[in-house]
């Protein structure tokens, strides 16, 4: 069991590093973020998926530390880069943003994941043709295909509406990321502008800062748990200690810390800091997630 | 009567004032009953004198329709009441020629024309079609050069039109332009510059080109008289500072509604300059990317306490909802309130509704889920009218929005009189309740998204739904359909929908039988626009009776064909029959993709482009 988690624990280092500096390089200069994002992600949790998949034939005894490897944005971003889908991520997807990841060769460079995803994209703004029928849920019937005109509503409006979403996703909307910030036990929520931090690490104190008032001092000077810290995450987990969970643009609650700090911001919608032992609850959810990818 | 004015030179600046002699020279005659020793009168034959009282008793006539029929009454009628109208509205502007209009209508002030049939706003048409406001704006500028405001719907403007306008019309005052395209900056750059007699500039919902013009600078310096200025359907950024001054210099400015590009902190600024407002549209409703975090946030409860007569809201383009708060003061005048540009949550509407007793007009997005719209229907009794727009426009995406707002609308709004509802689910109970609870409607449009979608809980179609709307709601003149429709629906909107003036429908019916119901059954039907529904030739003829009292009659992807819309077109010559195809195909089909036909005194129109075929 020891060699598995240090065998994850070296996977998940490497597809971190590996994911951030993609993902710092592909932002760097980019002008369409969320289509680089949907890359980079991709990119990411394609690679996680299939070590992942590796990993897990040897030895089923996992360990719960190990569940932050799933960078968590379930696709979801894909989605929105492609056009106005909010799917949620309940189920497996069969429709073009996975079937893209599906195709997709790992080793590709960024020039022929742009021209994929540009076909995506087309497909799905044009709204007279034909989508491959997906089934978000088994018990309705499988999706129409998109016919010319309908619903009717005028293309002004649709394009605004597109044009909100795009623009709020690349966060360059106003100069705030506000988010909501609740702490389990806490009387009062609090607001934090995620912009105005340019690390998890600078995030992580200014929370503790903020909640410190609130907690027990139980972990020593520095207040809040440091979530950056692995060694430390799993007897967190398992205690009454607290841990920094946030809310995606999927509904989805995930560990703080997955994916790189940007993209963080972007996806984050509010931030709850829950008990330890809550959060393991957490963790299983995200495994799934990357199994699904696999 | 005329000889005695100098019309040709007086012609430029006000139309003949043969109306106001006349007219004291009626009442010398009738008061006094005797000639004066005025050298210029002359005594006014019989007929003459009741056309002078006429044209004072018809000057009052303003409803159009009242007109119409006093115009039948005579000649001499028809002769007074066309020199006493004052505002021309055309429904369709390819059923009369602008130099008929100009010829019959001398003295007219204002303009209202359409264009484009609605359906075209779906993109179930080419672009190019036609609604060319050109020849109108060169027939005006000879005919009736005292035209002062023009109001067009879904028509083609161009940059030259606007020059046109703003030179040959000194005494212009008033353009509003729906849903129209065709021009940009520099057009409108010319037309500001040169009406200096503007009062009203309402650019909604049009297509505007960016010509890269400052177009707000071309306002003329020193102080104008604008009342309303409306842009919000510009989408490109606005020099803000030349507005500033623009607003500071417009005492009488009463409406402004702002695009996107002005952010939260400059609308203050405006808000500052104008506390007089009476509509607001507030732009992006969000602080610019420039502002620095630490900056210090203007007051923006106070700027919009100081607005007392504000009572209509819109905008709240790229809204930030923490700022939403600031309009808390004036939520209780709020007569008309537009959050449909605005993705908020029902626990983000509910203090804000909460506070608007007086709301008359909501529109809205699906965002505020059935939870928001009980929040509505909990506080706004007076409402009459309300929209609720999807944020994501799709058949088969989620549906925020059901049965259960829509009933609980119909529990709390009992006046309401026009709705128009998105959702994907629906029920026949929800609808009959709202049949029994709204007696008032006057407009029903129900939308559900999904295509022949049913009672989503009886899993029956939406027959008896819809037919107790036209049963119930006596007053109705506009209802659209949608759902999983019988002929059965069709049937009671031909027995009961006797007031039905527009009726649209899409993905519906079963047969001929239903398009027969309704062309027999209701008497008012002007405009019907149909889609994707399985009416053929047979159904098309039962309404020779009855196409020359309709404006227009639209029917895309049916079941009809070249020869029955032949028959149509032989059988009535003063219908226009329009066969559309899409732009690519070449040849003409034998199924027919879409036809338009309307009533027309001109016969064939000579601008069709190459995918219209006039039969």
């Amino acid at each position: 069991m020891m060699s598995l988690q240090k065998k994850l624990k070296h996977c998940v280092n490497e597809i971190k590093e590996q994911g951030e500096t993609e993902a710092k390089a592909i932002q760097i200069g980019s002008k369409d973020r969320s289509k680089k994002r949907v890359e980079a992600s991709c990119f990411v949790s394609m690679e996680v998926g299939r070590k992942m998949a590796n990993m897990l034939g040897t030895d089923h005894d996992l360990n719960f530390k190990e569940t932050e490897l799933c960078l968590g944005l379930p696709g979801g971003i894909a989605v929105v880069a492609a056009g106005n889908e909010t799917e949620s991520s309940s189920s497996p997807k069969t429709n073009g943003k996975r079937g893209f990841s599906e195709t997709v060769d790992l080793k590709l460079n960024l020039q022929s994941k742009e021209s994929t995803m540009d076909l995506n994209k087309n497909l799905d703004d044009n709204g007279s043709k034909e989508k491959s029928g997906s089934a978000k849920d088994p018990a309705k019937p499988p999706a129409k295909a998109q016919v010319v005109g309908w619903p009717p509503v005028r293309s002004y409006r649709k394009n605004i509406m597109a044009n909100q979403k795009n623009s709020s996703e690349e966060s360059g909307n106003s100069g705030a990321a506000l988010v909501k910030v609740s702490m389990d036990g806490a009387p009062y929520l609090r607001k934090v502008d995620l912009k105005m931090y340019k690390s998890y690490q600078e995030l992580s104190d200014a929370l503790a800062k903020m909640f410190s008032s609130f907690t027990m001092g139980n972990y020593g000077p520095q207040g809040m748990i440091d979530f950056m810290n692995e060694s430390k995450l799993m007897d967190l987990l398992n205690s009454s200690d607290y841990v920094p969970s946030y809310e995606d643009k999927d509904g989805d609650w995930m560990l703080v810390g997955d994916v790189p700090w940007q993209m963080f911001v972007d996806s984050c919608k509010r931030l709850r800091i829950m008990k330890g032992s809550e959060a393991i609850g957490l963790a299983p959810r995200a495994m799934e997630k990357c199994k699904s990818r696999a | 009567m005329s000889e005695q004015m100098s019309d040709d030179d007086e012609r430029q600046q006000s139309p003949p004032s043969d109306l106001d002699f006349a007219s004291n020279k009626a009442r010398t005659c009738i008061v006094t009953g005797s000639v004066s020793g005025h050298t210029e009168f002359q005594s006014p034959y019989p007929d003459q004198v009741l056309e002078n009282v006429l044209e004072n008793v018809l000057h009052f006539l303003t409803s159009r329709r009242d007109r119409n029929t006093a115009s039948l009454v005579c000649k001499s009628w028809y002769r007074v009441e066309a020199l006493t109208r004052s505002e021309l509205f055309i429904g369709n502007c390819y059923a009369v020629s602008p130099a008929r209009a100009t010829a019959r209508f001398t003295r007219v002030r204002a303009l209202h024309l359409k264009g484009r049939p609605r359906f075209a706003d779906f993109n179930l048409m080419p672009p190019d079609w036609g609604a060319h406001f050109n020849p109108w704006v060169l027939a005006f500028a000879k005919a009736c050069p005292w035209l002062e405001k023009v109001y067009l719907k879904r028509m083609s403007v161009t940059d030259d039109d606007l020059a046109t306008l703003a030179e040959s019309f000194l005494g212009f005052k008033e353009l509003v332009l729906v849903c129209c395209d065709g021009f940009g900056t520099s057009g409108l750059s010319i037309f500001v510059s040169k009406c200096r007699q503007l009062k009203v500039l309402d650019l909604i919902e049009s297509e505007v080109s960016d010509d890269e013009t400052d177009w707000i600078l071309c306002f003329p310096e020193g102080e104008s008289h604008l009342e309303s200025l409306i842009f919000d359907c510009v989408e490109y950024p606005i020099n803000f500072e030349a507005l500033e001054r623009l607003v500071a210099r417009s005492p009488s400015l009463k409406k402004l509604k702002l695009n996107r590009y002005v952010s939260i902190g400059q609308l203050y600024r405006l808000m500052v300059q104008a506390p007089q407002l009476t509509h607001l549209g507030t732009g992006s409703f969000s602080p610019s990317e420039i502002a620095g975090q630490g900056d210090q946030e203007p007051d923006y409860v106070t700027a919009f306490a100081a607005c007392k007569s504000l009572v209509c809201l819109s905008g709240f383009r790229e809204i930030i909802p923490d700022y939403l708060p600031a309009i808390y003061p004036i939520c209780a005048n709020l007569t008309s309130l537009n959050f449909s540009y605005a993705n908020i949550t029902a626990e983000q509407l509910k203090p804000i509704i909460s506070n608007c007793h007086k709301l008359q007009v909501f529109w809205v997005l699906d965002s505020i889920c059935d939870e928001g719209l009980q929040a509505v229907a909990a506080t706004c009794k007076e409402l009459r009218e309300l929209r609720v727009f999807p944020v994501d426009a799709r058949e088969d995406s989620d549906g925020p929005v059901s049965e259960v707002g829509f009933q609980a609308i119909s529990e709390g709004c009992r006046k309401l009189q026009s709705i128009l509802y998105f959702c994907q689910r629906m029920t026949n109970a929800a609808v009959i309740a709202m049949s029994r609870n709204c007696p008032d409607l006057v407009v029903f449009r129900l939308c559900i998204m999904g295509r022949h979608r049913p009672d989503h809980v009886t899993g029956e179609p939406m027959d008896d739904g819809f037919g107790a709307i036209v049963m119930n709601c006596k007053k109705l003149t506009r209802l659209a359909v949608s759902g999983l429709l019988t002929d059965k629906a069709f049937d009671y909107i031909g027995r009961y929908g006797k007031l039905v003036r527009t009726l649209s429908v899409a993905f519906a019916g079963d047969s001929d039988m239903a398009l027969k119901y309704v062309l027999e059954g209701c008497p008012q039907l002007q405009k019907l626009e149909i889609r994707d529904s399985p009416f053929g030739d047979a159904a098309l003829c039962s309404g020779l009776h009855h196409y020359y009292n309709m404006r227009f009659l639209w029917m895309s992807s049916c079941r009809l064909t070249h020869q029955g819309c032949q028959q149509i077109a032989r059988a009535m010559p003063r219908l226009v029959v329009e066969v559309i195809r899409s732009a690519d195909e070449e040849e003409m089909d034998v199924c027919v993709q879409t036809l338009y036909m309307y009533r027309s005194l001109e016969g064939p129109r000579n601008d069709a482009p190459k995918f219209v075929t006039i039969l």
